[in-house]
């Protein structure tokens, strides 16, 4: 009891843990990577007593993105303008935050391991209706952005707020659309289960992940968590060149890099949703319970904690490989407009992914795979 | 849950409720009525009833909330500074909460209320449950509530839809484009 209680404390701070530490990675690869994409330096000025530069090292920046920024934004003044409701100001960008670090909770980011006789599930909290607990948190996330955009006393900020309640809302649906897909592919909504339906392969050579068998789903997903993470081409909650910074443009010190965080935590956690259902979450092609089984039909034995620990790892890659892709997704395309939006959102995804959730009803129904 | 647990629970959930009508400002009632809903979702997660408590999160908490957020917003409520309304309609008022209390007395009198702490089994409120209600005994009702909601919201767009009048040059210019 006491060794179960103390590993699922373990986890769930593991998990937050890595949520926020892919959310640093991110800073990172926000200030270098789209200087790297769009051919600028980027920050190279903060060093650590210059010794990088010394010895003759290019100065990554990394001292500028991951201490220097967040040191500098959490010591700045924190200010509340005149008229904003002081609780609601103070309380929105935690708001935010909130949902989206509870739900790392359930993303199994491992396979079962055994530590002295105990079986440890690597996942924080092994819920059965792990999926329902995802769609319920991230449908609070609303409240944080449009509460920060009220409270605000600022026309433009209430402004950004409208628009991120009426985006957030509406691609909840497409979202929920695709993940239903899903669900309904193999059958359970323990995510664990599901990434466990991924293991094994198709002709003898494709791995069993879902982006395989339900490509619409993922072309869904992908688009409705961009959206839902606010990000370019779908940040117009807080474009610059309209509404300054939306709506938390009233923002500053410590308050404002909660709301940065936010918004580098939600892409993270939309490349684990993404992984955990589309790419197999920590299955690795070809791995069995006993080793690889590759299609040629060689075989190669490793130890059970071996591929474990693999797995994690398979699991971090694939999260960072598809954060990267958001990353440049966002560097790449322009901003939307409104209307634009709205239209993809109702006319395009919701469509869609109705269309793919009666696809998907007629073939489990067909194959046989209801009691 | 442990009825300690279920206790505290429903005390904080009728301090949240109380919160929605004692407070001035509307948007800080909302967020009152947003954490009620949430403490009684908690309460359905802690007795069993896990799909029960999810959807009412993700329905009223994440949706039907914010809709009250826009309606809010729409109105452009403000703060409540004074007292409002006539003094007839206070006594009226006054009047029917003071028999509602009554009412709600006699029924929950110590003999009707007996509460009490079973254990149903394991799986009673899980998702195979609730579909083997929803669309097993009670489908015929399920399925009629669903056309019922569709006619409404086909309705409301019906009636939302601005019918442009001839001579309005946007609506011409609309539809030569």
């Amino acid at each position: 009891m006491i060794i179960e209680l103390t590993a699922g404390a373990i986890k769930a701070i593991l998990m937050i843990l890595a949520g926020l530490s892919l959310s640093l990675f991110l800073l990172y690869f926000e200030r270098k990577g789209s200087a790297l994409i769009q051919d600028r330096i980027g920050s190279n000025r903060a060093t650590l007593t210059g010794l990088g530069k010394r010895m003759g090292m290019p100065n990554l920046g990394i001292i500028n993105t991951t201490i220097a920024d967040p040191v500098k934004m959490f010591t700045k003044e924190d200010f509340i303008p005149a008229g904003a409701d002081k609780f609601l100001h103070t309380l929105s960008p935690f708001l935010s935050l909130f949902p989206v670090l509870i739900t790392f909770v359930v993303i199994p980011f491992g396979d079962t391991i055994l530590i002295s006789g105990h079986h440890i599930d690597l996942e924080a909290a092994n819920l059965n209706a792990g999926a329902l607990y995802l769609l319920a948190t991230i449908g609070l996330g609303v409240y944080g952005a449009a509460l920060a955009g009220w409270s605000s006393n600022n026309r433009w900020a209430l402004l950004g707020g409208i628009r991120a309640t009426a985006q957030m809302i509406s691609y909840e649906l497409a979202m929920g659309l695709a993940i239903v897909s899903v669900i309904m592919t193999f059958g359970t909504l323990n995510l664990q289960e599901i990434v466990r339906g991924q293991g094994g392969v198709w002709f003898g050579f494709l791995p069993r992940w879902a982006i395989f068998s339900q490509p619409l789903a993922f072309i869904l997903l992908l688009v409705a968590g961009a959206a839902e993470s606010k990000r370019i081409p779908f940040d117009l909650p807080e474009s610059e060149s309209e509404l300054i910074q939306g709506f938390f443009i009233e923002y500053s010190g410590g308050k404002q890099a909660v709301f940065m965080l936010t918004d580098f935590a939600e892409q993270a956690l939309v490349a684990m949703l993404l992984t955990t259902f589309f790419l197999g979450g920590w299955q690795i092609p070809w791995l069995m319970r006993d080793g690889f089984h590759l299609p040629g039909g060689a075989f190669l034995a490793l130890p059970a904690l071996a591929i474990s620990l693999m797995g994690v790892a398979a699991f971090l890659i694939k999260v960072v490989a598809l954060c990267m892709f958001l990353g440049m997704v966002r560097w790449t395309l322009p901003r939307f407009r409104y209307d634009q939006l709205m239209r993809l959102g109702w006319k395009g995804l919701v469509p869609l992914g109705l269309f793919n959730l009666l696809v998907t009803a007629f073939v489990v129904v067909a194959t046989g795979r209801v009691q | 849950m442990p009825p300690f647990l279920y206790i505290f629970l429903g005390a904080l959930a009728i301090v949240s409720a109380l919160g929605v009508i004692l407070q001035r400002n509307p948007i800080h009632s909302l967020l009152a009525l947003i954490g009620t809903l949430m403490i009684v979702a908690i309460l359905f997660i802690g007795e069993d009833a896990v799909v029960v408590g999810f959807l009412q999160i993700i329905v009223y908490a994440g949706a039907i909330m914010v809709l009250f957020l826009f309606v809010i917003w729409l109105l452009n409520l403000q703060v409540e500074t004074g007292p409002t309304g006539h003094l007839a309609l206070k006594l009226f008022g006054s009047l029917a909460s003071a028999l509602l209390m009554t009412e709600l007395f006699f029924f929950l009198a110590p003999v009707h209320l007996q509460v009490k702490f079973t254990h149903e089994p394991a799986g009673y409120g899980s998702l195979a449950s609730l579909a083997g209600k929803l669309f097993g005994d009670y489908l015929i009702a399920f399925e009629v509530t669903s056309v019922l909601l569709l006619a409404a919201v086909v309705g409301s767009v019906a009636l939302a839809r601005r019918i442009p009048a001839a001579d309005d040059p946007r609506a011409a210019s609309k539809a030569a484009s």
